[in-house]
Protein backbone atom coordinates (compact mmCIF):
# COMPACT_ATOMS: atom_id res chain seq x y z
CA UNK A 1 0.00 0.00 0.00
CA UNK A 2 2.75 2.38 1.01
CA UNK A 3 4.68 1.38 -2.09
CA UNK A 4 1.60 1.98 -4.20
CA UNK A 5 1.11 5.47 -2.75
CA UNK A 6 4.77 6.22 -3.34
CA UNK A 7 4.41 5.28 -6.97
CA UNK A 8 1.41 7.57 -7.37
CA UNK A 9 3.36 10.40 -5.74
CA UNK A 10 6.25 9.89 -8.11
CA UNK A 11 3.86 9.84 -11.03
CA UNK A 12 2.38 13.17 -9.93
CA UNK A 13 5.82 14.68 -9.42
CA UNK A 14 6.72 14.21 -13.11
CA UNK A 15 3.31 15.55 -14.15
CA UNK A 16 4.41 19.16 -13.57
CA UNK A 17 7.48 19.15 -15.84
CA UNK A 18 5.66 17.11 -18.50
CA UNK A 19 2.74 19.52 -18.66
CA UNK A 20 5.12 22.49 -18.84
CA UNK A 21 6.98 20.92 -21.75
CA UNK A 22 3.70 20.10 -23.51
CA UNK A 23 2.43 23.65 -22.97
CA UNK A 24 5.68 25.07 -24.37
CA UNK A 25 5.31 22.82 -27.41
CA UNK A 26 1.76 24.09 -27.98
CA UNK A 27 3.05 27.66 -27.65
CA UNK A 28 5.66 26.96 -30.32
CA UNK A 29 2.96 25.44 -32.50
CA UNK A 30 0.82 28.61 -32.33
CA UNK A 31 3.84 30.85 -32.99
CA UNK A 32 4.87 28.70 -35.96
CA UNK A 33 1.31 28.78 -37.31
CA UNK A 34 1.26 32.59 -37.19
CA UNK A 35 4.70 32.86 -38.75
CA UNK A 36 4.13 30.32 -41.54
CA UNK A 37 0.65 31.53 -42.48
CA UNK A 38 1.46 35.25 -42.31
CA UNK A 39 2.64 35.45 -45.95
CA UNK A 40 -0.65 34.18 -47.30
CA UNK A 41 -2.64 36.49 -45.02
CA UNK A 42 -0.58 39.52 -46.17
CA UNK A 43 -0.96 38.50 -49.82
CA UNK A 44 -4.70 38.27 -49.44
CA UNK A 45 -4.87 41.64 -47.68
CA UNK A 46 -2.70 43.34 -50.33
CA UNK A 47 -4.95 42.05 -53.09
CA UNK A 48 -8.02 43.32 -51.27
CA UNK A 49 -6.24 46.63 -50.62
CA UNK A 50 -6.69 46.53 -46.88
CA UNK A 51 -4.11 47.29 -44.27
CA UNK A 52 -4.00 44.58 -41.62
CA UNK A 53 -3.40 45.48 -38.02
CA UNK A 54 -1.31 43.03 -36.03
CA UNK A 55 -4.26 41.48 -34.20
CA UNK A 56 -6.18 41.06 -37.48
CA UNK A 57 -3.14 39.41 -39.02
CA UNK A 58 -2.87 36.93 -36.14
CA UNK A 59 -6.60 36.22 -36.23
CA UNK A 60 -6.41 35.58 -39.99
CA UNK A 61 -3.41 33.23 -39.72
CA UNK A 62 -5.24 31.08 -37.20
CA UNK A 63 -8.42 30.66 -39.22
CA UNK A 64 -7.39 29.99 -42.84
CA UNK A 65 -9.02 27.28 -44.90
CA UNK A 66 -5.85 25.70 -46.26
CA UNK A 67 -3.13 27.00 -43.95
CA UNK A 68 0.50 25.95 -44.27
CA UNK A 69 0.34 24.92 -40.64
CA UNK A 70 -3.14 24.68 -39.08
CA UNK A 71 -3.44 25.90 -35.50
CA UNK A 72 -4.14 23.27 -32.82
CA UNK A 73 -7.72 24.39 -32.30
CA UNK A 74 -8.49 24.03 -36.04
CA UNK A 75 -7.21 20.45 -35.91
CA UNK A 76 -9.23 19.80 -32.76
CA UNK A 77 -12.41 21.11 -34.43
CA UNK A 78 -11.77 18.96 -37.52
CA UNK A 79 -11.21 15.87 -35.37
CA UNK A 80 -14.39 16.56 -33.41
CA UNK A 81 -16.39 17.04 -36.62
CA UNK A 82 -15.08 13.88 -38.25
CA UNK A 83 -15.40 11.62 -35.22
CA UNK A 84 -18.35 12.72 -33.13
CA UNK A 85 -20.56 14.44 -35.69
CA UNK A 86 -20.28 11.90 -38.52
CA UNK A 87 -21.79 8.44 -38.59
CA UNK A 88 -19.23 5.75 -37.83
CA UNK A 89 -19.88 4.02 -41.14
CA UNK A 90 -19.48 7.21 -43.18
CA UNK A 91 -16.45 7.46 -45.49
CA UNK A 92 -15.69 10.82 -43.93
CA UNK A 93 -15.58 9.52 -40.40
CA UNK A 94 -12.14 9.28 -38.83
CA UNK A 95 -13.43 6.45 -36.66
CA UNK A 96 -14.10 4.42 -39.80
CA UNK A 97 -10.61 5.07 -41.19
CA UNK A 98 -9.02 4.56 -37.80
CA UNK A 99 -10.73 1.19 -37.40
CA UNK A 100 -9.46 -0.01 -40.79
CA UNK A 101 -5.92 0.91 -39.80
CA UNK A 102 -6.33 -0.54 -36.33
CA UNK A 103 -7.60 -3.91 -37.55
CA UNK A 104 -4.61 -4.27 -39.90
CA UNK A 105 -2.30 -3.22 -37.08
CA UNK A 106 -3.70 -5.72 -34.60
CA UNK A 107 -3.69 -8.62 -37.06
CA UNK A 108 -0.10 -7.86 -38.05
CA UNK A 109 0.96 -7.35 -34.46
CA UNK A 110 -0.53 -10.69 -33.43
CA UNK A 111 1.17 -12.56 -36.28
CA UNK A 112 4.45 -10.74 -35.66
CA UNK A 113 4.41 -11.57 -31.95
CA UNK A 114 3.77 -15.27 -32.58
CA UNK A 115 6.45 -15.41 -35.28
CA UNK A 116 8.94 -13.53 -33.10
CA UNK A 117 8.39 -15.81 -30.09
CA UNK A 118 8.67 -18.97 -32.21
CA UNK A 119 11.89 -17.73 -33.81
CA UNK A 120 13.31 -16.85 -30.39
CA UNK A 121 12.48 -20.30 -29.02
CA UNK A 122 14.19 -21.89 -32.02
CA UNK A 123 17.24 -19.68 -31.70
CA UNK A 124 17.62 -20.32 -27.98
CA UNK A 125 17.24 -24.11 -28.24
CA UNK A 126 19.13 -24.80 -31.45
CA UNK A 127 22.71 -23.74 -31.97
CA UNK A 128 22.64 -24.23 -35.71
CA UNK A 129 19.71 -21.83 -35.91
CA UNK A 130 21.43 -19.35 -33.62
CA UNK A 131 24.51 -19.35 -35.85
CA UNK A 132 22.73 -19.14 -39.17
CA UNK A 133 19.48 -17.22 -38.61
CA UNK A 134 20.45 -14.62 -36.00
CA UNK A 135 22.82 -12.56 -38.20
CA UNK A 136 20.25 -12.49 -41.02
CA UNK A 137 17.57 -11.44 -38.58
CA UNK A 138 19.63 -8.36 -37.82
CA UNK A 139 20.43 -7.74 -41.48
CA UNK A 140 16.74 -8.05 -42.34
CA UNK A 141 16.06 -4.92 -40.32
CA UNK A 142 18.59 -2.78 -42.18
CA UNK A 143 16.45 -3.30 -45.28
CA UNK A 144 14.15 -0.31 -45.35
CA UNK A 145 11.02 -2.46 -45.47
CA UNK A 146 8.75 0.54 -45.21
CA UNK A 147 10.25 1.78 -48.43
CA UNK A 148 9.35 -1.37 -50.33
CA UNK A 149 5.96 -1.70 -48.64
CA UNK A 150 4.10 -0.20 -51.63
CA UNK A 151 5.69 -2.74 -53.95
CA UNK A 152 4.76 -5.62 -51.65
CA UNK A 153 1.18 -4.39 -51.56
CA UNK A 154 0.99 -4.06 -55.35
CA UNK A 155 2.56 -7.47 -55.91
CA UNK A 156 0.30 -9.17 -53.37
CA UNK A 157 -2.67 -7.48 -55.00
CA UNK A 158 -1.69 -8.94 -58.35
CA UNK A 159 -1.54 -12.42 -56.80
CA UNK A 160 -5.06 -11.90 -55.59
CA UNK A 161 -4.37 -10.97 -51.98
CA UNK A 162 -5.97 -7.68 -51.13
CA UNK A 163 -7.62 -5.85 -48.29
CA UNK A 164 -6.43 -6.47 -44.78
CA UNK A 165 -3.78 -9.14 -45.20
CA UNK A 166 -1.09 -7.32 -47.24
CA UNK A 167 -1.06 -4.42 -44.78
CA UNK A 168 -0.99 -6.83 -41.87
CA UNK A 169 2.01 -8.60 -43.45
CA UNK A 170 3.99 -5.33 -43.44
CA UNK A 171 3.06 -4.85 -39.79
CA UNK A 172 4.16 -8.41 -39.11
CA UNK A 173 7.54 -7.82 -40.69
CA UNK A 174 8.07 -4.69 -38.62
CA UNK A 175 6.92 -6.16 -35.31
CA UNK A 176 8.48 -9.64 -35.30
CA UNK A 177 12.03 -8.34 -35.01
CA UNK A 178 11.81 -6.47 -31.69
CA UNK A 179 9.88 -9.40 -30.23
CA UNK A 180 12.38 -11.99 -31.48
CA UNK A 181 15.43 -10.06 -30.25
CA UNK A 182 13.82 -9.24 -26.89
CA UNK A 183 12.69 -12.83 -26.36
CA UNK A 184 16.11 -14.27 -27.23
CA UNK A 185 17.51 -12.03 -24.52
CA UNK A 186 14.66 -12.89 -22.14
CA UNK A 187 14.78 -16.67 -22.65
CA UNK A 188 18.53 -16.53 -22.04
CA UNK A 189 18.17 -14.37 -18.92
CA UNK A 190 18.11 -17.25 -16.37
CA UNK A 191 21.71 -17.57 -15.19
CA UNK A 192 23.81 -20.74 -15.12
CA UNK A 193 23.01 -21.33 -11.44
CA UNK A 194 19.25 -21.46 -12.07
CA UNK A 195 19.72 -23.69 -15.12
CA UNK A 196 21.91 -26.01 -13.04
CA UNK A 197 19.23 -26.11 -10.38
CA UNK A 198 16.72 -27.28 -12.98
CA UNK A 199 19.20 -29.95 -14.03
CA UNK A 200 19.62 -31.22 -10.46
CA UNK A 201 15.86 -31.66 -10.38
CA UNK A 202 16.26 -33.62 -13.64
CA UNK A 203 13.80 -31.33 -15.36
CA UNK A 204 13.13 -32.03 -19.03
CA UNK A 205 13.78 -29.36 -21.65
CA UNK A 206 10.04 -28.62 -21.79
CA UNK A 207 9.83 -28.24 -18.01
CA UNK A 208 12.85 -25.96 -17.94
CA UNK A 209 11.22 -23.90 -20.65
CA UNK A 210 7.77 -23.56 -19.08
CA UNK A 211 8.85 -23.21 -15.44
CA UNK A 212 12.05 -21.20 -15.74
CA UNK A 213 12.78 -19.67 -19.14
CA UNK A 214 9.27 -18.56 -20.11
CA UNK A 215 8.38 -16.85 -16.80
CA UNK A 216 11.73 -15.07 -16.53
CA UNK A 217 11.42 -13.74 -20.09
CA UNK A 218 8.17 -11.88 -19.36
CA UNK A 219 9.64 -8.41 -18.58
CA UNK A 220 11.63 -8.59 -21.85
CA UNK A 221 8.55 -9.71 -23.78
CA UNK A 222 6.45 -6.74 -22.70
CA UNK A 223 9.19 -4.20 -23.36
CA UNK A 224 9.51 -5.52 -26.92
CA UNK A 225 5.74 -5.72 -27.36
CA UNK A 226 5.54 -1.97 -26.75
CA UNK A 227 8.07 -1.31 -29.51
CA UNK A 228 6.39 -3.89 -31.72
CA UNK A 229 2.88 -2.46 -31.49
CA UNK A 230 4.10 1.06 -32.32
CA UNK A 231 6.02 -0.33 -35.31
CA UNK A 232 2.95 -2.29 -36.48
CA UNK A 233 0.90 0.88 -36.60
CA UNK A 234 3.53 2.63 -38.71
CA UNK A 235 3.57 -0.40 -41.01
CA UNK A 236 -0.19 -0.40 -41.44
CA UNK A 237 -0.25 3.33 -42.21
CA UNK A 238 2.51 3.13 -44.81
CA UNK A 239 0.86 0.01 -46.23
CA UNK A 240 -2.23 2.07 -46.96
CA UNK A 241 -0.41 4.64 -49.07
CA UNK A 242 -0.29 2.75 -52.38
CA UNK A 243 -3.81 1.32 -52.28
CA UNK A 244 -4.96 4.41 -54.14
CA UNK A 245 -6.12 6.25 -51.04
CA UNK A 246 -9.20 4.12 -50.45
CA UNK A 247 -9.49 3.85 -46.70
CA UNK A 248 -7.44 4.06 -43.55
CA UNK A 249 -5.43 6.77 -41.84
CA UNK A 250 -2.61 6.43 -44.39
CA UNK A 251 -5.09 6.99 -47.19
CA UNK A 252 -6.37 10.10 -45.42
CA UNK A 253 -2.80 11.39 -45.29
CA UNK A 254 -2.27 10.76 -49.00
CA UNK A 255 -5.63 12.23 -50.05
CA UNK A 256 -4.96 15.27 -47.89
CA UNK A 257 -1.57 15.80 -49.48
CA UNK A 258 -3.03 15.51 -53.00
CA UNK A 259 -5.68 18.14 -52.39
CA UNK A 260 -3.67 20.39 -50.07
CA UNK A 261 -6.09 19.75 -47.20
CA UNK A 262 -3.60 20.42 -44.44
CA UNK A 263 -6.20 20.34 -41.68
CA UNK A 264 -7.19 16.84 -42.81
CA UNK A 265 -3.56 15.68 -42.84
CA UNK A 266 -2.96 16.97 -39.35
CA UNK A 267 -6.14 15.47 -37.97
CA UNK A 268 -5.20 12.07 -39.44
CA UNK A 269 -1.72 12.49 -38.01
CA UNK A 270 -2.95 13.40 -34.54
CA UNK A 271 -5.44 10.54 -34.47
CA UNK A 272 -2.66 8.16 -35.53
CA UNK A 273 -0.60 9.53 -32.63
CA UNK A 274 -3.48 9.05 -30.18
CA UNK A 275 -4.00 5.52 -31.49
CA UNK A 276 -0.29 4.73 -31.01
CA UNK A 277 -0.35 6.15 -27.49
CA UNK A 278 -3.43 4.08 -26.60
CA UNK A 279 -1.93 0.86 -27.98
CA UNK A 280 1.35 1.35 -26.13
CA UNK A 281 -0.62 2.31 -23.02
CA UNK A 282 -2.75 -0.85 -23.16
CA UNK A 283 0.35 -3.03 -23.47
CA UNK A 284 1.81 -1.13 -20.51
CA UNK A 285 -1.27 -1.83 -18.36
CA UNK A 286 -1.24 -5.54 -19.26
CA UNK A 287 2.46 -5.59 -18.42
CA UNK A 288 1.92 -4.05 -15.00
CA UNK A 289 -0.96 -6.37 -14.11
CA UNK A 290 0.84 -9.51 -15.32
CA UNK A 291 4.13 -8.71 -13.67
CA UNK A 292 2.45 -7.82 -10.40
CA UNK A 293 0.55 -11.11 -10.37
CA UNK A 294 3.83 -12.91 -11.05
CA UNK A 295 5.44 -11.02 -8.18
CA UNK A 296 7.99 -9.33 -10.41
CA UNK A 297 6.96 -5.70 -10.04
CA UNK B 1 8.83 -30.06 -60.61
CA UNK B 2 12.43 -31.26 -60.66
CA UNK B 3 13.63 -27.80 -59.77
CA UNK B 4 11.30 -27.52 -56.77
CA UNK B 5 12.48 -30.91 -55.52
CA UNK B 6 16.06 -29.68 -55.93
CA UNK B 7 15.12 -26.63 -53.89
CA UNK B 8 14.02 -28.86 -51.02
CA UNK B 9 17.22 -30.87 -51.40
CA UNK B 10 19.36 -27.70 -51.27
CA UNK B 11 17.45 -26.53 -48.19
CA UNK B 12 18.07 -29.88 -46.45
CA UNK B 13 21.75 -29.88 -47.42
CA UNK B 14 22.22 -26.35 -46.09
CA UNK B 15 20.51 -27.30 -42.87
CA UNK B 16 22.62 -30.45 -42.36
CA UNK B 17 25.76 -28.43 -43.11
CA UNK B 18 24.78 -25.87 -40.49
CA UNK B 19 24.05 -28.52 -37.87
CA UNK B 20 27.44 -30.04 -38.61
CA UNK B 21 29.09 -26.61 -38.36
CA UNK B 22 27.37 -25.89 -35.03
CA UNK B 23 29.48 -28.60 -33.42
CA UNK B 24 32.58 -26.43 -33.76
CA UNK B 25 33.22 -23.27 -31.81
CA UNK B 26 34.91 -20.05 -32.79
CA UNK B 27 34.24 -16.82 -34.59
CA UNK B 28 34.52 -18.02 -38.17
CA UNK B 29 31.90 -20.73 -37.65
CA UNK B 30 29.07 -18.31 -37.04
CA UNK B 31 30.23 -16.28 -40.04
CA UNK B 32 30.34 -19.34 -42.30
CA UNK B 33 26.98 -20.68 -41.16
CA UNK B 34 25.37 -17.29 -41.70
CA UNK B 35 26.83 -17.34 -45.23
CA UNK B 36 25.58 -20.88 -45.81
CA UNK B 37 22.10 -19.86 -44.71
CA UNK B 38 22.12 -16.82 -46.99
CA UNK B 39 23.33 -18.77 -50.03
CA UNK B 40 20.76 -21.50 -49.36
CA UNK B 41 18.01 -18.91 -49.21
CA UNK B 42 19.07 -17.39 -52.56
CA UNK B 43 19.33 -20.83 -54.23
CA UNK B 44 15.91 -21.90 -52.94
CA UNK B 45 14.40 -18.61 -54.17
CA UNK B 46 15.93 -19.11 -57.63
CA UNK B 47 14.89 -22.76 -57.91
CA UNK B 48 11.35 -22.29 -56.64
CA UNK B 49 10.70 -19.28 -58.89
CA UNK B 50 11.99 -21.20 -61.93
CA UNK B 51 10.39 -24.47 -60.92
CA UNK B 52 6.92 -23.09 -60.34
CA UNK B 53 7.19 -20.72 -63.30
CA UNK B 54 6.39 -17.66 -61.21
CA UNK B 55 5.93 -14.69 -63.52
CA UNK B 56 8.76 -12.14 -63.44
CA UNK B 57 6.09 -9.50 -62.83
CA UNK B 58 5.42 -10.97 -59.40
CA UNK B 59 8.81 -12.19 -58.19
CA UNK B 60 11.90 -12.20 -60.40
CA UNK B 61 14.59 -14.81 -59.67
CA UNK B 62 17.81 -13.51 -58.04
CA UNK B 63 19.77 -14.15 -61.26
CA UNK B 64 17.59 -11.66 -63.17
CA UNK B 65 18.19 -9.08 -60.45
CA UNK B 66 21.93 -9.74 -60.63
CA UNK B 67 21.86 -9.30 -64.40
CA UNK B 68 20.08 -5.98 -63.96
CA UNK B 69 22.61 -4.89 -61.33
CA UNK B 70 25.48 -5.70 -63.70
CA UNK B 71 23.98 -3.67 -66.55
CA UNK B 72 25.95 -0.39 -66.94
CA UNK B 73 22.89 1.67 -67.93
CA UNK B 74 21.02 0.49 -64.84
CA UNK B 75 24.11 1.17 -62.75
CA UNK B 76 24.18 4.81 -63.85
CA UNK B 77 20.52 5.22 -62.91
CA UNK B 78 21.04 3.49 -59.57
CA UNK B 79 24.05 5.67 -58.78
CA UNK B 80 22.01 8.82 -59.47
CA UNK B 81 19.21 7.55 -57.21
CA UNK B 82 21.72 6.65 -54.52
CA UNK B 83 23.28 10.13 -54.53
CA UNK B 84 19.87 11.83 -54.54
CA UNK B 85 18.29 9.77 -51.76
CA UNK B 86 21.13 8.56 -49.59
CA UNK B 87 23.83 11.23 -49.79
CA UNK B 88 21.68 14.33 -50.24
CA UNK B 89 18.52 13.35 -48.37
CA UNK B 90 19.31 10.77 -45.72
CA UNK B 91 22.89 11.63 -44.82
CA UNK B 92 22.46 15.41 -44.49
CA UNK B 93 19.26 14.93 -42.48
CA UNK B 94 20.98 12.33 -40.32
CA UNK B 95 23.86 14.64 -39.45
CA UNK B 96 21.57 17.61 -38.75
CA UNK B 97 18.99 15.63 -36.77
CA UNK B 98 21.44 13.66 -34.65
CA UNK B 99 23.50 16.79 -34.03
CA UNK B 100 20.40 18.73 -32.98
CA UNK B 101 19.19 15.92 -30.70
CA UNK B 102 22.61 15.69 -29.07
CA UNK B 103 22.92 19.46 -28.56
CA UNK B 104 19.39 19.82 -27.13
CA UNK B 105 20.14 17.00 -24.70
CA UNK B 106 23.31 18.80 -23.55
CA UNK B 107 21.49 22.14 -23.38
CA UNK B 108 18.73 20.81 -21.14
CA UNK B 109 21.21 18.82 -19.08
CA UNK B 110 21.57 21.48 -16.38
CA UNK B 111 17.85 21.70 -15.70
CA UNK B 112 16.49 18.52 -14.06
CA UNK B 113 13.02 20.05 -14.37
CA UNK B 114 13.22 20.28 -18.17
CA UNK B 115 14.68 16.80 -18.38
CA UNK B 116 11.94 15.30 -16.24
CA UNK B 117 9.51 16.83 -18.74
CA UNK B 118 11.46 16.10 -21.92
CA UNK B 119 12.13 12.41 -21.35
CA UNK B 120 8.50 11.18 -21.21
CA UNK B 121 7.46 13.53 -24.04
CA UNK B 122 10.45 12.46 -26.15
CA UNK B 123 9.72 8.79 -25.48
CA UNK B 124 6.12 9.35 -26.47
CA UNK B 125 6.99 11.20 -29.69
CA UNK B 126 9.60 8.57 -30.58
CA UNK B 127 6.81 5.95 -30.61
CA UNK B 128 4.55 8.02 -32.88
CA UNK B 129 4.21 7.40 -36.61
CA UNK B 130 6.35 10.44 -37.46
CA UNK B 131 6.68 9.19 -41.02
CA UNK B 132 3.17 10.58 -41.51
CA UNK B 133 4.65 14.08 -41.37
CA UNK B 134 6.23 13.41 -44.76
CA UNK B 135 3.42 14.92 -46.89
CA UNK B 136 3.43 18.09 -44.76
CA UNK B 137 7.18 18.55 -45.01
CA UNK B 138 7.10 17.89 -48.76
CA UNK B 139 4.54 20.69 -48.96
CA UNK B 140 6.73 23.05 -46.96
CA UNK B 141 10.17 22.36 -48.42
CA UNK B 142 9.38 21.42 -52.01
CA UNK B 143 9.99 18.25 -53.99
CA UNK B 144 13.77 18.19 -53.95
CA UNK B 145 16.08 16.67 -51.36
CA UNK B 146 15.53 19.44 -48.78
CA UNK B 147 12.13 18.04 -47.81
CA UNK B 148 13.62 14.55 -47.51
CA UNK B 149 16.38 15.85 -45.27
CA UNK B 150 13.73 17.64 -43.18
CA UNK B 151 11.68 14.49 -42.56
CA UNK B 152 14.87 12.62 -41.66
CA UNK B 153 15.75 15.38 -39.16
CA UNK B 154 12.35 15.07 -37.47
CA UNK B 155 12.53 11.27 -37.44
CA UNK B 156 16.02 10.88 -35.94
CA UNK B 157 15.81 13.83 -33.52
CA UNK B 158 13.74 12.20 -30.77
CA UNK B 159 15.45 8.79 -30.54
CA UNK B 160 18.78 10.63 -30.39
CA UNK B 161 17.51 13.09 -27.75
CA UNK B 162 16.04 10.37 -25.53
CA UNK B 163 19.12 8.19 -25.74
CA UNK B 164 21.53 11.03 -24.99
CA UNK B 165 19.47 12.30 -22.04
CA UNK B 166 19.31 8.78 -20.66
CA UNK B 167 23.02 8.23 -21.24
CA UNK B 168 23.95 11.42 -19.40
CA UNK B 169 22.39 10.02 -16.21
CA UNK B 170 24.57 6.92 -16.52
CA UNK B 171 27.60 8.07 -14.48
CA UNK B 172 27.11 6.96 -10.86
CA UNK B 173 26.95 9.45 -7.99
CA UNK B 174 30.17 7.96 -6.63
CA UNK B 175 31.99 8.81 -9.87
CA UNK B 176 30.49 12.31 -9.88
CA UNK B 177 31.57 12.85 -6.28
CA UNK B 178 35.06 11.83 -7.25
CA UNK B 179 35.07 14.49 -9.99
CA UNK B 180 33.88 17.01 -7.41
CA UNK B 181 36.76 16.12 -5.07
CA UNK B 182 39.09 16.84 -8.00
CA UNK B 183 37.41 20.29 -8.17
CA UNK B 184 36.41 19.55 -11.76
CA UNK B 185 34.22 22.16 -13.45
CA UNK B 186 30.85 21.26 -15.02
CA UNK B 187 32.37 21.05 -18.48
CA UNK B 188 35.30 18.95 -17.32
CA UNK B 189 32.92 16.51 -15.64
CA UNK B 190 30.80 16.43 -18.78
CA UNK B 191 33.68 15.87 -21.19
CA UNK B 192 35.80 13.49 -19.12
CA UNK B 193 33.23 11.48 -17.20
CA UNK B 194 29.63 11.79 -18.29
CA UNK B 195 29.92 11.85 -22.09
CA UNK B 196 32.21 8.81 -22.17
CA UNK B 197 29.84 7.03 -19.78
CA UNK B 198 26.96 7.98 -22.08
CA UNK B 199 28.74 6.72 -25.21
CA UNK B 200 26.96 3.33 -25.44
CA UNK B 201 23.59 5.09 -25.25
CA UNK B 202 24.60 7.74 -27.77
CA UNK B 203 25.79 5.08 -30.19
CA UNK B 204 22.57 3.15 -29.65
CA UNK B 205 20.67 6.27 -30.72
CA UNK B 206 22.96 6.76 -33.71
CA UNK B 207 22.39 3.15 -34.79
CA UNK B 208 18.61 3.34 -34.50
CA UNK B 209 18.77 6.57 -36.49
CA UNK B 210 20.63 4.96 -39.44
CA UNK B 211 17.68 2.78 -40.46
CA UNK B 212 15.17 5.53 -39.71
CA UNK B 213 17.08 7.97 -41.92
CA UNK B 214 17.01 5.73 -44.99
CA UNK B 215 13.34 4.82 -44.47
CA UNK B 216 12.38 8.47 -44.04
CA UNK B 217 14.20 9.62 -47.14
CA UNK B 218 12.69 6.88 -49.33
CA UNK B 219 9.11 7.10 -48.04
CA UNK B 220 9.11 10.91 -48.35
CA UNK B 221 9.73 10.46 -52.08
CA UNK B 222 6.37 8.72 -52.47
CA UNK B 223 4.74 12.08 -51.70
CA UNK B 224 6.56 13.92 -54.43
CA UNK B 225 10.12 13.96 -55.77
CA UNK B 226 12.19 15.04 -58.75
CA UNK B 227 12.59 12.36 -61.41
CA UNK B 228 15.30 10.51 -59.53
CA UNK B 229 15.72 8.91 -56.14
CA UNK B 230 15.20 5.42 -54.77
CA UNK B 231 11.58 5.96 -53.69
CA UNK B 232 10.70 7.54 -57.02
CA UNK B 233 12.39 4.65 -58.86
CA UNK B 234 10.53 2.03 -56.83
CA UNK B 235 7.11 3.57 -57.38
CA UNK B 236 7.60 4.23 -61.12
CA UNK B 237 9.19 0.86 -61.90
CA UNK B 238 6.40 -0.94 -60.05
CA UNK B 239 4.03 0.94 -62.34
CA UNK B 240 6.02 -0.25 -65.39
CA UNK B 241 6.05 -3.81 -63.99
CA UNK B 242 9.83 -4.13 -64.29
CA UNK B 243 10.22 -5.81 -60.96
CA UNK B 244 13.85 -6.77 -61.52
CA UNK B 245 14.77 -3.07 -61.47
CA UNK B 246 12.73 -2.59 -58.29
CA UNK B 247 14.60 -5.42 -56.63
CA UNK B 248 17.89 -3.96 -57.83
CA UNK B 249 16.96 -0.69 -56.08
CA UNK B 250 16.01 -2.66 -52.97
CA UNK B 251 19.37 -4.45 -53.08
CA UNK B 252 21.17 -1.10 -53.27
CA UNK B 253 19.05 0.27 -50.41
CA UNK B 254 19.66 -2.80 -48.25
CA UNK B 255 23.37 -2.73 -49.01
CA UNK B 256 23.78 0.96 -48.24
CA UNK B 257 21.60 0.63 -45.12
CA UNK B 258 23.69 -2.27 -43.83
CA UNK B 259 26.91 -0.46 -44.65
CA UNK B 260 25.69 2.66 -42.86
CA UNK B 261 24.75 0.64 -39.77
CA UNK B 262 27.95 -1.36 -39.92
CA UNK B 263 30.01 1.83 -40.22
CA UNK B 264 28.45 3.27 -37.05
CA UNK B 265 28.94 -0.06 -35.27
CA UNK B 266 32.64 -0.07 -36.26
CA UNK B 267 32.98 3.51 -35.06
CA UNK B 268 31.44 2.45 -31.75
CA UNK B 269 33.89 -0.41 -31.44
CA UNK B 270 36.81 1.89 -32.16
CA UNK B 271 35.79 4.66 -29.73
CA UNK B 272 34.23 2.73 -26.82
CA UNK B 273 36.53 -0.29 -26.84
CA UNK B 274 37.05 0.22 -23.09
CA UNK B 275 33.39 -0.18 -22.18
CA UNK B 276 32.26 -3.48 -20.58
CA UNK B 277 29.53 -3.95 -23.18
CA UNK B 278 32.21 -4.03 -25.92
CA UNK B 279 34.88 -5.94 -24.00
CA UNK B 280 32.78 -8.99 -23.25
CA UNK B 281 32.72 -10.23 -26.80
Amino acid sequence: MALCRWRVMRGLASLGPVSVVVLVLFGFWYLAAVWLNADWARDKAARADVELSFSELVADTLSQDKPKLPAPHQVAVEIWETTAEKKVTSKRSLVYHGWITLSATLLGFGMGTVLGILLAIGIVHNRAMNNSVMPWLITSQTIPILAIAPMIIVVLNSVGLSGLLPKALISTYLSFFPVAVGMVKGLRSPDAMQLDQMRTWSASAAQTFWKLRWPSSMPYLFTSLKIGVAASLVGAIVGELPTGAVAGLGARLLAGSYYGQTVQIWSALISAAVLAACLVGIVGVVQRVTLRRMGMA
Amino acid sequence: MMLVATAFLVWGLGWVLNIWLARFGGRWVSLVSALVFGVTLLLVWELVVRGLGVSAVILPPPSAIAVRLADPAAQAILWGDFVQTFVKGALSGYVLGCGAGFLVAIATDRSPFLQAGLLPVGNFVAALPIIGMAPILVMWFGFDWESKAAIVVVMVFFPMLVNTVQGLTEASSMQRDLMRTYAASYWQTLLKLRLPAAAPFIFNGLKIATTLALIGAIVAEFFGSPTKGMGFRISTEVGRLSLDMVWAVIAVAALSGSAFYGGIALLEKATTFWHPSQRER
